[in-house]
């Protein structure tokens, strides 16, 4: 089974653990903010449970953007999509893999770090529970978005620093649904968060796979 | 038995607005080899991606009335190819890296064993990639190739980096392929010992 192979290595290298051991980057900037946040703007119980879930939605959001930077560049310098593409392999079979492994390297880590967070800015837990479904319904987006930026910009040397210029745009729809599903009572908001992440999920393997052809000339 | 290899008709090429080389025609039957030959920079490598795929001779309607105004490449058989990288997890033990291929490729009559055996490279199976010097890569990409086993071969540089007895390995492996009927594309600018090839200077087919 092509995909398992290729998911198995991409996890073995993203993980916690993995080879290029930066897994545990996107955990720790989204638990930082959760400890600065309240430092900045006073230890108020009212304040930080009423802004507190925008900011650790805002906050993953930038997390997500930290594992870019080798996500793809890495395997194109070493030419891992050409010699895939001579056995057949497509860039968006490759891609596919990519991203399922990409979200599993950041994305349940930060749904497991929402607890302290929430904890450390008093936040209600109904709140908690809001946050969490919300970001369960956005992350896999933001993964896609950061998957595509990544692919884009794995030709240019100075890609990294472009990827959150590049991703934060893209992104405003699932922070507005996403944060904003924890003002409201109904599920509308994370329903919105998760339909935009399926078409992300659904777009960005072909998105990635054509900037990396792309790439080749 | 002579069963045409490789059949590839008015291949063109440009790199940006650069036109690297036009009318490039090749034929290869199986056994065969082929030397191409040519300055730095006068589109080799490219020629050689075009033959693997991986680049599409470039759109020359005006030269190629026919097919579109696009060149063709037909092989009869798979292709296997080795550039400069090799495509092999940089942080990883050179077995398990060569290991992910073996699993790609689901090739079971050569073994990731087998492969670094034929190529020299047991001893370091469990050094990093990244510590492995310019030769050592380059020997680890042909246990890349010999794993994957495909019919033909192109190979850039092949020699880059190679002793003398990494030279006389390459040689040979290549007289192996070729005599168990798979066609050898080679563009180096080092001697290489090819018995009865083609040779293809890219120089002679100008845009």
């Amino acid at each position: 089974m092509v995909i398992g192979n290729l998911l198995r290595r991409d996890l073995a290298i993203l993980l916690p653990g993995g080879t290029r051991g930066s897994a545990f980057l996107p955990l720790i900037f989204f638990l930082l903010v959760a400890v600065l946040f309240p430092f900045a703007v006073g230890p108020e119980p009212g304040l930080l449970a009423r802004t507190g879930g925008g900011v650790l939605w805002v906050a993953a959001l930038l997390a997500s953007i930290l594992p870019l930077d080798r996500l793809v560049a890495a395997d194109r310098e070493a030419g891992v999509f050409d010699q895939l593409a001579l056995r057949g392999i497509s860039e968006e079979v490759a891609m596919t893999a990519r991203l399922v492994a990409h979200w599993l390297s950041f994305g349940p880590l930060i749904l497991i770090a929402t607890l302290p967070a929430a904890a450390l800015l008093s936040l209600s837990s109904a709140t908690f529970w809001r946050l969490f479904i919300s970001l369960l319904a956005g992350t896999p987006g933001l993964a896609a978005i950061g998957l595509i930026t990544a692919a884009l910009l794995a030709s240019l040397r100075s890609g990294t620093a472009l990827a959150g210029l590049m991703l934060a745009p893209i992104a405003v729809p699932l922070v507005i649904f996403g944060a904003g599903h924890l003002a409201r009572d109904d599920i509308s908001g994370a329903l919105f968060a998760g339909a935009f992440s399926l078409v992300l999920c659904a777009i960005a393997p072909f998105a990635a796979a054509a900037a990396i052809r792309a790439a080749r000339d | 038995m002579q069963a045409s290899a490789l059949t590839a008709r008015e291949l063109f090429c440009r790199r940006g607005d650069r036109l690297l080389f036009g009318g490039i025609d090749l034929s290869l039957e199986s056994g065969e080899a082929l030397h191409l030959v040519g300055p730095n920079g006068i589109g080799k490598s490219s020629l050689l991606q075009i033959l693997a795929g991986l680049r599409r001779p470039a759109f020359a309607p005006e030269m190629i009335p026919a097919n579109r105004g696009r060149g063709s490449v037909n092989w009869q058989g798979s292709v296997g190819l080795i550039d400069e990288r090799p495509a092999l997890d940089e942080d990883a033990p050179l077995a398990k890296a060569l290991g992910f291929w073996a699993r790609v490729d689901n090739n079971e009559a050569t073994s990731t064993d087998a492969a670094m055996d034929a190529t020299g490279l047991t001893m370091l199976a469990a050094v990093p990639v990244r510590f492995l010097s310019t030769g050592q890569r380059k020997r680890a990409a042909f246990a890349r190739l010999l794993i994957q086993g495909p019919d033909h071969w192109l190979l850039d540089e092949p020699l880059n980096g190679l002793d003398s007895d990494g030279v006389s390995l390459v040689e040979r492996l290549i007289a192996d392929r070729r005599a168990a009927g798979g066609a050898v594309i080679v563009a180096s600018h080092q001697a290489i010992s090819l018995p009865g090839c083609q040779i293809v200077d890219v120089r002679d087919h100008p845009w």
